[in-house]
């Protein structure tokens, strides 16, 4: 049997049995709804304007956090990174600010912030911003001696030195931590329309709660757990969506010369 | 400059001592900063501190003068945390092992585990408190589900790229399958498995507290929507420096762990170097 095939069966099967104690009586089907009902759920929602609102609403922020984030921890961990006394000084800043768990600072945003889109971006930037500066500045001091040493010997200007040698050097590290950060980045916005809560009922776009909001509405009280479960999937299938950008371009660009990792 | 320094002992003993004077340093910075803008949402890390002796350690003296709140708000997010992660980590290695080494198993569910891993697991959390009807139940099992997949994700990885000589040569010792998987997998695939419990341990703090603050009756993450209600800054902020110093000590005490269990592998710095 092929592996498609295999993962066909395995998928299958694996419905079937929720389908089976979804039934079954086992569980509650008004709290765990066979999937049958879910992909029944699903449809409709596909055609519920203020559904697809949420969740545009929270990929925007999700990818506009992120892109904010890469865009500010890149160039702080290439300059830091390439001065030794500061790249010390600021690794020991970055260990201690690191471990402090990001959703820890959601109630505090909450109240200091206030308006919503506002918030779960600022958050999801202050936690995505930690692992990609590490990595850039982890990966700074990693770059071969030998290559530096080779662009030195041909003359190479700084700037020739950083976007010819440094840079490609340091990429496939950098963006490993984007992986990580970008994973970071949707539990903290999720996280935080979850926290916020209902409330946000409209028609324009930045003033629904997003995806996370729509969830817990659903879902108060276990009256609508069909339809929170279906929100939920579709959270999963952004989760393999991206996942799978993320793959093709770490395939495509970034892993050329560095064997082909399978994960 | 730019010529291979091999770090020495006494390199390192000062990069230490760096890391101390840059942390009081960049506190007296935020001394500073907070005492000159008096802003109400960002208190001095005196007032900060004074709230953090006065919640957790202004207790008897035979108490170690730890308050009775510690009893509420630590205690039990700590056991959770810890109950957790040692529950997806059997769980996690376990499946890791027996998934690493059968590819048939492993395309039977990999679509599954793809797709389960993918869930922002906060999403999950409604769902969690409806099914579950007991708090510690809830986020023990928001715990297990949210930081099981790198621990498994490694241990597959490690014993999928497992030595052929080494299986060749222990299927000529006729191991049974079990010994095979604890006593020649495992020890190979450690230090991948390390390198996914390191991250699981930062997830599983974000967890622990997300799961307190949406449906705790106690623990850290209670204490915080307590203090957020009541508009008690400092209080929140105690939350969130005492949350920074648990995820530091144990990212400290695992690295320790993995040092003394791995300490043979430590020189392969793309393994443990994150």
């Amino acid at each position: 049997m092929s592996r498609l095939v295999r993962n066909i069966i395995g998928t299958v099967g694996v419905l079937a049995i929720c389908e089976l104690v979804g039934r079954s009586g086992l569980v509650n089907p008004k709290y765990l709804p066979p999937p049958s009902i879910i992909g029944a759920r699903l449809v409709e929602l596909l055609n519920d304007r203020g559904f697809s609102l949420d969740v545009v609403q929270s990929v925007l922020s999700w990818a506009m956090a992120l892109a904010i984030a890469v865009g500010l921890a890149v160039p702080v961990g290439i300059v830091f990174g390439s001065i030794p006394l500061v790249r010390s000084a600021f690794s020991a800043v970055v260990e201690f600010l690191r471990p402090i768990p990001s959703v820890a600072l959601i109630p505090l945003a909450i109240i200091a912030i206030k308006t919503n889109p506002e918030i779960k971006i600022s958050l999801a930037v202050f936690g995505a911003f930690w692992p990609i500066l590490f990595n850039t500045m982890h990966a700074m001091s990693d770059i071969e001696p030998v290559q530096i040493n080779t662009a030195r010997a041909f003359n190479l200007s700084r700037v020739r030195t950083l976007t010819s040698v440094k840079l490609p050097s340091i990429t496939p590290f950098v963006f490993t931590g984007v992986r990580i950060s970008a994973s970071v980045a949707l539990i903290l916005i999720v996280s935080t329309e979850i926290l916020a809560g209902g409330g946000y009922d409209s028609n324009e776009l930045w003033e629904r709660g997003g995806l996370g909001t729509y969830i817990v509405t659903s879902s108060a009280g276990g009256a609508r757990m069909d339809l929170a479960i279906a929100g939920t999937f579709v959270a999963g299938v952004i989760g393999v969506v991206v996942n799978m950008i993320f793959t093709w371009v770490q395939r495509r660009w970034i892993n050329w010369s560095d064997g082909d990792r399978d994960r | 400059m730019t010529t291979l320094k091999p770090v020495s002992r006494g390199r390192r003993t000062a990069d230490i001592g760096v890391k101390w004077v840059v942390l009081a340093v960049c506190i007296a910075l935020w001394q500073l900063a907070a005492a000159s803008a008096k802003d109400p949402f960002f208190p001095t890390p005196q007032v900060i501190g004074a709230k953090m002796v006065d919640l957790w350690l202004s207790g008897p003296a035979s108490h170690l003068f730890l308050t009775e709140a510690v009893a509420v708000d630590v205690v039990p997010s700590l056991l959770r945390l810890l109950a957790g992660f040692f529950l997806a980590s059997v769980i996690g290695i376990t499946l890791g092992l027996v998934f690493g080494r059968s590819d048939k198993i492993y395309a039977y569910i990999s679509p599954t585990l793809n797709f389960l891993r993918s869930i922002p697991p906060p999403t999950l959390l409604p769902l969690f408190i409806v099914l579950f009807k007991d708090d510690t139940v809830m986020q023990l099992a928001m715990i297990v589900f949210g930081i099981i997949w790198p621990i498994l994700l490694n241990t597959i990885d490690g014993a999928h790229t497992l030595d052929e000589t080494v299986v060749e040569t222990t299927r000529s010792m006729r191991l049974s399958r079990t010994r095979f998987l604890a006593t020649v997998v495992f020890p190979a695939a450690l230090p991948k498995i390390f390198a996914g419990l390191r991250v699981s341990m930062s997830l599983a703090l974000i967890l622990m507290v997300i799961s307190e603050l949406v449906g705790g009756s106690d623990g850290l993450g209670a204490q915080m929507i307590l203090a957020q209600r009541n508009f008690d800054l400092p209080g929140m902020w105690a939350g969130i420096v005492l949350l920074g110093i648990l995820g530091y000590v144990l990212n400290a005490l695992l690295l320790a762990v993995q040092n003394r269990v791995i300490g043979w592998h430590t020189r392969s710095k793309s393994l443990t170097g994150r």
